[in-house]
């Protein structure tokens, strides 16, 4: 078991498919993060 | 009443002749609504669907606007990866069609399902030698990219701009909108082809079933080929009904021109694989499982009228339409030519779902049609409805055209 995919199993098929779904969710999770981090630092500085 | 909300500088029809055409649509999408609750209380049996018939009309209807669908991230990769910026100015309107293509699919698959609030199973227990757990996967991914992406529009609205976080916080996802927009190419290669590859693998389906490259079909290659050169037309369309109903100039015709260029290099380069596909299926792939090409065309009413409407008049025509340059500059021939390339895509995947499951495969299997309920009908149809609501607001609301204001001064 492994979190978000119950019938994790060590092999290559896991690590490419299940890979590139914790890629894509980085990515998006890290733009908006990155978004919401910028609003909150330039509203701090008053920057708008 | 609503003036406030609407953009500056640019103007929009009376509040109550709006609400009356809302008010007009809704009743499909009511109508939808009540075909689609008697199909979550009731059943599948409230559908034409059956042992044969396990796919039906939402599957087609899914993989068509998914196909159609594609004018969204193929027009953010231009725009943002590749750099043509001439489509900045129809961007935004692809994104908005994108977000109501998938969210529509979305919602007929969570039909289909049966069980919808069984529908995290495929997620939680994933099959990753499945092609429709990667659709799945995909999807769902793509359709959160596509509401990031339609987020910075939205937060574009007189009022929501007023607020300096919402403001604040549209202007840097704005900023970093090629990030969202590679995201979603990625995506949308993977589920685009997936929706092929799962039929090119039906090996005991001659009709679909495709030799391939690795551990995939023709049919992956086919499919991403085909809703990349849809897709952009299906947005021209949609943009030239838009420019109809509002009796207004929306897009200039260079940029017009440029997506149907695009849209016919890519539609010629479709039907060059799929020509060269449909030879070597035909000659090669079948007769090796016992079939002539003729087998699959001799059962009405699935006739060879199928096989030439699809590659011939909704493929070839537009083709030629869209890659010369008279075709392109006359305005009847270029949204014929659009609405022939986007009919082509659904009578494809029509072909792929429903009769490659209408064609018998075993001595004692007879062909079987299949008609959808008025259930699935009203379902299906309160997609476009659905469509016409959240383009109507958004275009009343949101400065979803840039040269707008340009185009149509005050």
């Amino acid at each position: 078991m492994f979190p978000f995919c119950f019938e994790w199993q060590w092999d290559a098929g896991h690590f490419l498919f299940m890979g590139s779904l914790y890629m894509v969710l980085t990515v998006v999770g890290l733009g908006l993060m990155y978004a919401g981090i910028r609003t909150f630092l330039d509203l701090k500085k008053g920057d708008h | 009443m609503d003036y406030a909300l609407i953009p500056e500088g640019v103007k929009r029809c009376s509040f109550g002749k709006f609400v009356l055409w809302i008010s007009a649509v809704s009743l499909l999408l009511l109508w939808g609504a009540a075909g689609a609750l008697l199909c979550w209380i009731k059943g599948l049996n409230q559908t034409n669907m059956n042992d044969y018939f396990g796919f039906g009309i939402w599957i087609t209807l899914d993989l068509a606007v998914i196909a159609l669908g594609a004018g969204a991230f193929f027009t953010g990769f231009l725009r943002y990866i590749i750099g043509i910026d001439e489509l900045k100015n129809i961007v935004n309107f692809a994104v908005i069609i994108g977000f109501i293509c998938y969210s529509s699919a979305l919602a007929i698959l969570g039909l289909d399902v049966g069980q919808p609030l069984r529908g995290w199973f495929i997620f939680w227990h994933t099959n990753i030698h499945s092609m429709l757990a990667e659709v799945a996967f995909c999807i769902t991914c793509y359709f959160c990219v596509l509401c990031i992406e339609y987020l910075p529009l939205l937060l574009e609205n007189r009022q929501l701009k007023k607020i300096p976080s919402l403001n604040l916080f549209g202007h840097h996802l704005h900023r970093i909108v090629a990030v969202f927009a590679a995201t979603g190419t990625f995506l949308s290669f993977f589920h685009q082809g997936s929706l092929g590859g799962m039929y090119g693998v039906l090996y005991a389906r001659p009709f679909a079933f495709r030799d391939g490259f690795f551990i995939w079909p023709w049919t992956f290659f086919l499919f991403i080929l085909s809703a990349i050169a849809a897709g952009p037309s299906f947005t021209i369309l949609i943009t030239w009904i838009t420019q109809k109903i509002t009796r207004k100039k929306l897009v200039k015709k260079n940029v017009i021109a440029l997506l149907a260029k695009i849209s016919g290099w890519l539609l010629l380069g479709y039907l060059f694989f799929k020509i060269a596909d449909t030879i070597y299926w035909a000659t090669v792939t079948a007769p090796a499982r016992g079939f002539t090409f003729m087998d699959f065309y001799r059962n009405q009413p699935y006739g060879l009228w199928l096989f030439i409407l699809e590659i011939g008049i909704c493929g070839v025509i537009p083709a030629i339409i869209l890659l010369t340059r008279r075709g392109r500059e006359n305005n009847s021939w270029l949204i014929l030519a659009c609405f022939l390339n986007c009919t082509g895509v659904v009578i494809n995947r029509f072909v792929f779902t429903v009769q490659t499951l209408a064609l018998p495969v075993l001595p004692f299997d007879r062909f079987v049609t299949y008609f959808p309920s008025w259930q699935e009908w009203a379902s299906s149809l309160a997609v476009i409805a659905y469509g016409i609501i959240v383009i109507s607001l958004s275009y009343r609301y949101l400065p979803v055209f840039p040269q707008e204001k340009e185009l149509n001064p005050a």
